[in-house]
């Protein structure tokens, strides 16, 4: 591997990695309050892409493809789908919530097909552009040209991630949510008002997982609605390496997952295509010898 | 006060009754091709193909309470097993299938082992997975023909009988059917059966009495990839060319939805959604891309309205 090829894949895996780290971080969210895992994750992320390319053409008219565009985007999408998931939560999980676990599960899984197959019957499932005009303005490293637009798609999640990890560690509700996750009855006890914790959850979760979406297709330049389903594995993965339930895990998850994929798929034996085989090998790898993830707490059934 | 012998009349007529309706469907289902037409024939051969794909999931999800949505991969294991030894190396049909049912266990071994000791989530998310890598494998490797698929796979014979129409596939799926029930049947009241019911109600009380819980959710694991490998061998044989996409997450979401269907744990009920399941793209046929939407909203709204199944289990 030549070093360019090496710096190449660092800014890949980097941006690739952010990615999975914003949607790894809402898995990781919900599961920490809620213990389950929101199957619906992927098909909210794949909602985010498609609701920033509505936004995004609409501003088009006026504003052109520029960076205003997609910033309002991103705004209006992690909105949007941040009160979608508290409307998923709201009719698909709240009605759940002492069911047995196995039921839980497969509501969860029709809520991601709901989601999914909305977007396939209203699509017709063709791809779709989401064309910007951000400009190949950038720096040079040896001959590997980074643009501003990858230093400023890394920076934003990082700074979206850092925001989150403030938002529960620092305020009111964030303490509320950490004591959900650790007691769900002793909190209702105290007086936490237990569904809107679970609500401003699901918002947050969908949220990123939004933000990521749009910053995913505004970077890739196509939208489809089976992008979710790939993803969605993909941040699962990255929230067990990381340690599931931990927000700083996800994050490092996310970091790592995109890394090693960068990294990987350059291997000569590895491939393109054999790419998702070798990411789902690390997490069978990880469930084998370290389940609890990097930074995770060993994590006690529920019963 | 009630006697015993009231108890065990009021028993005895239910079961006699249910005994003789189970018969006269069985007749009924072996009569059937020979007064309806070849289309008919083949579609009731594919329900016959789901009913023992979802007597196998049923183990899994309904027996033991494990969620697998990478179903369709073992089905891929067994179809390309068989596919392969039959077209490239050619095996006889028949010895294909313990092959293909070994290699069901060991890619049984390698996804259940790590993950069945965790949390059953990892489980659904592991298995999700699976399935799409046993596709990508498919559709990858040189040996099972890449994205175009494996052609020229051998049809049985039985006997010096060469299984060739619809009408012998129908027969062929009808006896696995009705073998794969009488498993399910035997396996429901054995210890093992028991084991399962518990560990699916309650884990730790399961623990407590002494059940690996552990083993007991790896032998259903095992035993539905079985079921899934054999159909698979039959599927291939019947259709002489497989490709990856006949295996995709939808198949594995067709066969859950028929299990949830019916009724998770209850044979006659999955039964009943696996037919109703085989039936649902005959009558989406006109509805294109709405046809996910539509399996979706149906399997939500049997499990917030409906979670026991259209024909539940009394045990509940």
């Amino acid at each position: 591997m030549t070093l360019d090829l090496v710096i190449q894949q660092l800014v890949n895996g980097l941006i690739v990695g952010s990615f999975y780290a914003l949607i790894a971080l809402g898995y990781s969210m919900v599961f920490g309050v809620i213990k389950l895992l929101n199957f619906a994750h992927g098909d909210i992320y794949m909602n985010g892409a498609f609701v920033g390319l509505i936004v995004f053409s609409f501003m088009g008219l006026w504003v052109g493809n520029g960076w205003f565009g997609v910033v309002c985007a991103l705004l209006v999408s992690m909105l949007v789908v941040g009160l979608l998931g508290v409307v998923i939560e709201r009719f698909a999980y709240r009605p759940m919530r002492n069911a047995p676990r196995l039921s839980i599960l497969i509501t969860a899984l029709g809520a991601s097909m709901v989601l999914n197959g909305t977007a396939l019957a209203l699509t017709g499932g063709r791809h779709f552009a989401f064309n910007t005009d951000l400009g190949f303005a950038g720096v040079d490293i040896s001959t590997v040209h980074i643009t501003y637009t990858q230093m400023l798609l890394v920076a934003a999640s990082i700074a979206l991630m850092a925001g989150m990890q403030a938002f529960v560690s620092r305020t009111m509700y964030g303490k509320a949510m950490r004591a959900v996750s650790i007691d769900m009855g002793a909190s209702r006890l105290m007086g936490i008002d237990v569904d809107r914790v679970i609500a401003l959850t699901f918002f947050m979760g969908s949220a990123l997982a939004a933000g990521g979406g749009v910053m995913a297709g505004a970077y890739y330049g196509s939208v489809h609605f089976f992008m979710g389903f790939i993803m969605g594995l993909k941040a699962f993965t990255a929230a067990v390496i990381g340690g599931i339930g931990s927000v700083p895990g996800a994050m490092l998850g996310g970091l790592l997952l995109g890394l090693l994929e960068a990294y990987g798929s350059s291997l000569p034996f590895v491939g393109s295509e054999w790419r998702d085989v070798f990411v789902f090998g690390t997490l069978i790898l990880f469930l084998v010898f370290k389940p609890t993830g990097l930074l995770g707490r060993s994590v006690v059934e529920r019963v | 006060m009630v006697d015993g012998a009231t108890i065990l009349q009021a028993t005895k007529r239910p079961r006699l009754i249910r005994w003789s309706v189970a018969l006269a469907a069985l007749a009924g289902a072996v009569v059937l091709p020979q007064f309806v037409n070849a289309y008919v024939t083949e579609v009731a051969t594919t329900a016959l193909l789901y009913v023992v794909l979802c007597l196998g999931l049923n183990i899994v999800v309904g027996y033991a309470g494990l969620l697998d949505l990478g179903y369709a991969a073992f089905f891929a294991v067994g179809a390309y097993t068989s596919g392969i030894l039959t077209a490239e190396f050619g095996f006889n049909f028949w010895l294909t299938i313990p092959v293909a049912m070994a290699a069901a266990c060991v890619a049984g071994i390698i996804i259940g082992a790590p993950t069945l000791r965790l949390r059953s989530d990892y489980l659904a998310i592991v298995t999700l997975g699976f399935g799409e890598i046993v596709r990508i494998i498919a559709r990858n490797l040189d040996i099972t023909g890449g994205a175009s698929g494996l052609v020229g796979i051998e049809r049985p014979e039985i006997f010096g009988f060469k299984l060739m129409q619809v009408q012998h596939f129908y027969y062929a799926f009808l006896v696995l059917a009705l073998l794969t029930a009488f498993v399910c049947l035997s396996v429901e009241r054995s210890r093992m059966g028991r084991a399962w019911f518990y560990v699916r109600y309650d884990e730790d009380a399961a623990a407590g009495i002494g059940i690996n819980r552990v083993s007991a959710k790896l032998q259903a694991y095992m035993m539905g990839a079985v079921i899934a490998s054999v159909a698979g061998c039959l599927y291939a044989a019947k259709m002489t060319a497989i490709s990856p996409e006949s295996f995709t997450f939808n198949q594995s979401l067709l066969i859950l939805l028929g299990v949830v269907l019916g009724g998770m744990g209850r044979i006659p009920g999955v039964v009943l959604g696996a037919i109703l399941v085989a039936l649902l793209p005959e009558v989406l046929r006109g509805a294109g891309t709405y046809r996910p939407l539509v399996t979706a909203v149906a399997l939500l709204a049997i499990m917030l309205f409906r979670p026991n199944g259209l024909w539940p289990d009394k045990r509940v």
